[in-house]
């Protein structure tokens, strides 16, 4: 048996009298795009939160590639992640972000094909990073995640405020490194997009999940051919 | 280097392209000059760049390290989905901020001192290190507060209230009880009272380097009385170093086990 790429048993999370997770169990295999989708406030952020070491569970364990997420930082050198609003420092420039990063990881970067395919050049990435556009910052934002290569990618809504062409540069970053073995879970409130990158899907619904399988299997419940449709069905269900 | 040491470069990167901090500096420059200017001999200034040390520098600390904190929340997020410890991010993130706000005050006030010929009035040296370690305490302050809360308003507002508590309204408690009990011993009481507020703690230590502790506030005097200027000066200085102790520590806790 291969060592999921991400084990989570009996995860639990409540937020004074809010429970933002009832008992997470979910295990995502190496090498698979997985999208998490639920209505607002299902627990889907608090659940990357989670997985990043971002919000400590009251209850359960989680593992990635076998390394249990706990005090020790180390197993997030694996981790890349992609969060929904960047700010960075205001008087830094972009490169000296991108140093700043690698400097902490001390993995390999390689960064330069996703740099050239956004059009950041030397330029733009030498102008400090509060003069950039949302855009360019979301770019940037992305090749903060993408350039190590780690095995584990989170990214939460990806595309949002992207350009089209930006859009597709990065989706067609994501299969690539899905190809190449990495495993990505990813949030998106665009179904298209779930139907056009993801290979499974888990539903949450108020801290539960109510449905993990792959997008055909999906369909195959609910008897709709769009995602979209799909998920529809399953929220209708839940209701 | 070291994670914590990476991230408190990259603070003081940041931070020395701040307008706001080189104003700061700038203010304590052009304030030091023009007490000199106004014909006042090295160790007067001192102690009128006492009272600015000990009003201002706490509310600077307090707002730039409440609203630094709250600023940087996104990127403090991504910084810890890296492989960096929260320790060594706090470590980082505090001195990263607390670091320039002192060398700015250190700085604006030793240029003007040194180019008016005053390095050696008394008290100078008291006066540096006092506004510095003011820094630290309520940067740690600010700091605890902005951990504390998620909300930057109530954070920021928190933070006020302490200034607020630490300055004005000490001193006018301090006054009441003095009126108030004025047939009783209070030079306990008072003791006690200096020892809870950094702020007082500071003017205390500065009065009893230059000499001059009976010539302000009570609690000055009460400590020469007490313990003469020597054993006084050691307990008001292990006190303020207590002080810039604890609240580092508190926030520091509380940033290890918070829920980002």
């Amino acid at each position: 048996m291969t060592t999921a790429a991400l084990e989570v048993k009996g995860l639990r999370k409540t937020f004074g009298r809010l429970v933002a997770l009832r008992g997470i169990d979910l295990s995502v295999a190496p090498g698979r795009v997985t999208a998490v989708v639920g209505p607002n406030a299902a627990g889907k952020s608090t659940l990357i939160k989670c997985v990043l070491g971002l919000v400590r569970p009251d209850a359960g364990r989680l593992t990635v590639l076998g390394q249990p997420v706990g005090r020790d930082p180390g197993y997030r050198h694996a981790v890349g992640y992609m969060p929904q609003t960047p700010r960075f420092p205001d008087n830094l420039t972009g490169r000296e972000v991108l140093d700043l990063l690698a400097d902490l990881r001390q993995d390999d970067a390689d960064d330069d094909e996703l740099l050239r395919r956004f059009h950041l050049d030397e330029q733009v990435l030498d102008k400090p990073v509060r003069t950039l556009s949302g855009g360019t910052r979301q770019k940037l934002n992305a090749v903060v995640a993408l350039r190590h290569r780690s095995p584990l990618l989170v990214l939460d809504e990806p595309t949002a405020s992207l350009d089209p062409m930006a859009s597709g540069v990065l989706k067609d970053a994501i299969r690539a490194a899905a190809e190449s073995g990495a495993t990505v879970l990813l949030t998106s409130h665009v179904m298209a997009e779930v139907e056009e990158l993801a290979d499974d899907i888990v539903y949450l619904v108020e801290g539960s999940v109510r449905f993990h399988g792959t997008l055909d299997s999906l369909r195959l419940k609910t008897g709709e051919k769009k995602v979209e449709r799909a998920i529809a069905s399953l929220m209708r269900e839940a209701a | 280097m070291s994670t914590a040491g990476r991230i408190l470069a990259f603070g003081l990167q940041n931070q020395l392209r701040n307008r706001w901090i080189v104003g700061y500096g700038l203010l304590f420059a052009l304030l030091t000059d023009a007490l000199f200017r106004f014909g006042g001999s090295g160790p007067r200034v001192v102690v009128s760049l006492l009272n600015v040390v000990l009003l201002v520098i706490p509310l600077v600390s307090v707002v730039f390290g409440t609203l630094h904190l709250s600023n940087s929340r996104e990127f403090i997020e991504l910084l810890l989905a890296q492989p960096v410890s929260r320790g060594a991010l706090y470590v980082g993130l505090y001195f990263g901020l607390a670091l320039p706000l002192a060398a700015a005050f250190a700085l604006g006030v030793a240029v003007p001192v040194l180019l008016h010929g005053g390095a050696g009035s008394a008290g100078l040296v008291t006066l540096l290190l006092s506004g510095c370690v003011l820094t630290f305490v309520f940067t740690s302050l600010a700091f605890v507060a902005g951990v504390h809360f998620d909300d930057r308003a109530r954070g920021l507002g928190m933070a006020l209230m302490v200034w607020f508590a630490a300055t004005v309204l000490y001193d006018g408690l301090v006054l009441l009880l003095a009126t108030l009990f004025a047939d009783w011993p209070l030079e306990m009481p008072m003791l006690a009272a200096s020892l809870l507020n950094p702020v007082d703690l500071a003017r205390v230590l500065m009065l009893l380097s230059v000499d001059a502790a009976a010539l302000m506030g009570y609690t000055g005097a009460v400590f020469e009385k007490f313990f003469g200027t020597g054993a006084g000066l050691a307990l008001a200085g292990g006190a303020l170093l207590t002080w810039t102790a604890v609240p580092f520590l508190l926030g520091l806790r509380g940033f290890a086990r918070k829920d980002f």
